[in-house]
């Protein structure tokens, strides 16, 4: 919804910064609702907020809607689709206590 | 007060014709019979929106008449020497096919969003044909539903309620008379209210299928568990499918943005054509823009391809993973961007949003987004379906008119109107005019 609402509002980033998980895996991260986590690939790293998932996903699995933050870390070979690999990566995830979520313009001017 | 009737909704491939939009003085009071996607979208689409003409210069985004900016665009679109033309899917038809006239004068590359959604499945498509039918079809007649890594609760709000799962069909007179398989790596809100869940491991939609397939011939299948699911609920999901009268599989980007990719539609393609020997099957993908069915559409029937076209040889080629505008911009080949109704530096992996920025940018969107933050020019658009009308493509390719329901802001022209005087422009400054 929050799309609908514009690029900079507030239910964009919001949703957009959601990190779904297995409250398992938060426990074994020690990361509890709300805080934030650091997603990291070959590709680059990212904050967003760890939610407990409202939709299930089972241990090992987290789910982060399509937007700019997510694209900081997916995988962008096509092999030969012109499909970049936006689902099923292997990410690392660590809780942060340092950074914060980047707002969408400020995410463009560190990329 | 006016009450619109009829109108169609220009937020996702279902394209919900049944709309009641109500307008005093110009301005959109309420809206009935849309999900809520559709009321957010018809009564927000004035927030962040363009509202003049710019052109860089320096640092700054200076205000400029249309003209102007039109000449500009023109002429930053003139001396590339491969640019690339992106987006294409929140516009109609009209405008889609102007934007293939373009490419060729300017011999660029040309893609739609399709590239990163269903492209893998227009590829699949291309190579194998699908047997499909229409959504009115689904409606009367399909007894078993599937959604394969899709979750229209969340995506396509009123595709349960219209065309499958509640649908009062000729037939099938609701939910009573339909069986719901959802295939998901979540258990979805989708999921939650299927009559058999299958929960699949990631990356491994092609491995489930393959056992599938063995199972409606009754092989066997030398495993206890395939993709984390184990072979009796495999088996008895066959007899399902086989069993049914009328089938309709519903796959979103769960299959398309997953290892495998094209491949996985091979493998769909090929179970549905399997359950074509004992039944009716048929398959369609869950469309996400209003009209990237007729993005693919349009391109198709102009081009003889449905996406990442390249007219760089003086006629259209296309290779995907070449002429796709996420390998284009990986390669660092493009020296200048047109994007109309998209946001590609928010929706690129970062490697080609990198790459993307390095070109100047035109772009023409009703909306502020980062990508029009970042452009050389930016040229305010209407709304289609709201300021102006188009053509649109439902995800079942059944075109329907989009209606004009207020009026756009005297800044803001159709896409249409913008794309035909850019083309004018750039055959004026290459003719030497």
């Amino acid at each position: 919804m929050g799309l609908e609402l514009g690029k900079f509002s507030d239910a964009y980033t919001r949703s957009a910064t959601t990190c779904e998980m297995n409250p398992e895996d938060m426990e074994k991260l020690n990361v509890k609702p709300g805080e934030l986590v650091r997603i990291s690939t070959e590709h680059g790293s990212v904050t967003v907020r760890a939610i407990k998932a409202l939709e299930e996903v089972p241990p090992g699995v987290v789910f982060i809607p399509y937007g700019p933050w997510i694209n900081l870390v997916v995988r962008p070979e096509t092999h030969g689709t012109g499909m970049p690999s936006f689902k099923g990566i292997e990410v690392d995830i660590e809780p942060e206590k340092v950074s914060r979520v980047l707002g969408a313009k400020d995410l463009v001017e560190h990329s | 007060m006016d009450i619109i009737t009829g109108v169609v909704c220009p937020f996702c491939g279902c394209l919900c014709d049944d709309l009641e939009v109500a307008v005093e003085g110009n301005k959109i009071v309420s809206v009935k019979n849309g999900c809520a996607y559709s009321l957010t979208k018809y009564l927000n689409y004035q927030k962040e929106r363009l509202s003049e003409a710019v052109v860089r210069k320096g640092e700054e985004q200076v205000p400029v008449e249309l003209d102007e900016a039109v000449r500009k665009a023109a002429q930053i679109l003139v001396d590339a020497t491969y640019p690339v033309l992106y987006g294409w899917s929140s516009t109609g038809c009209e405008t889609q096919h102007l934007g293939i006239e373009l490419a060729e004068e300017l011999s660029g590359a040309i893609d739609n969003t399709s590239t990163v959604c269903h492209g893998p499945t227009v590829e699949a498509f291309q190579e194998l044909g699908h047997p499909s039918c229409t959504l009115g079809q689904v409606k009367n007649r399909a007894d078993v539903i599937i959604y394969w890594g899709s979750n229209p609760l969340q995506s396509h709000l009123r595709h349960l309620s219209r065309y499958t799962l509640g649908a009062e069909g000729r037939w099938r007179k609701g939910r009573d008379d339909r069986t719901l398989v959802v295939v998901d790596v979540r258990k979805t809100y989708t999921a939650r209210v299927a009559d058999y869940f299958i929960q699949v491991e990631p990356n491994m939609d092609f491995e489930l299928m393959s056992a599938l397939r063995m199972a409606l011939k009754h092989e066997e299948i030398e495993q206890d568990t395939v993709a984390g699911v184990s072979v009796e609920d495999v088996e008895e999901l066959a007899e399902v499918l086989r069993g049914c009268e009328f089938g309709a599989l519903f796959y979103g980007l769960g299959l398309t943005m997953s290892s495998g990719k094209n491949r996985n539609l091979d493998a769909a393609i090929s179970l549905v054509t399997d359950l074509n020997k004992w039944t009716k099957f048929v398959m369609m993908p869950m469309r996400g823009h209003f009209n990237v069915n007729g993005a693919n559409t349009v391109f198709l029937w102009q081009t003889g391809y449905p996406f990442a076209v390249d007219f760089s040889h003086g006629y259209p080629r296309y290779n995907p993973g070449v002429t796709s505008v996420i390998d284009i911009l990986s390669r660092d080949e493009s020296d200048a961007a047109l994007v109309v109704s998209s946001d590609p530096v928010a929706n690129f992996p970062r490697k080609a949003t990198e790459s993307l920025l390095r070109n100047p940018m035109i772009v023409v969107d009703p909306h502020k987004t980062v990508t029009t933050e970042k452009a050389e020019v930016v040229i305010p658009s209407a709304f289609v379906g709201i300021e102006c009308e188009g053509t649109a493509y439902r995800m079942d390719s059944v075109p329907l008119k989009l209606k004009k329901v207020v009026e756009p802001p005297s800044s803001c022209p159709a896409d249409e109107e913008i794309l035909r005087r850019v083309l004018k422009e750039v055959r004026r400054l290459k003719g030497g005019n």
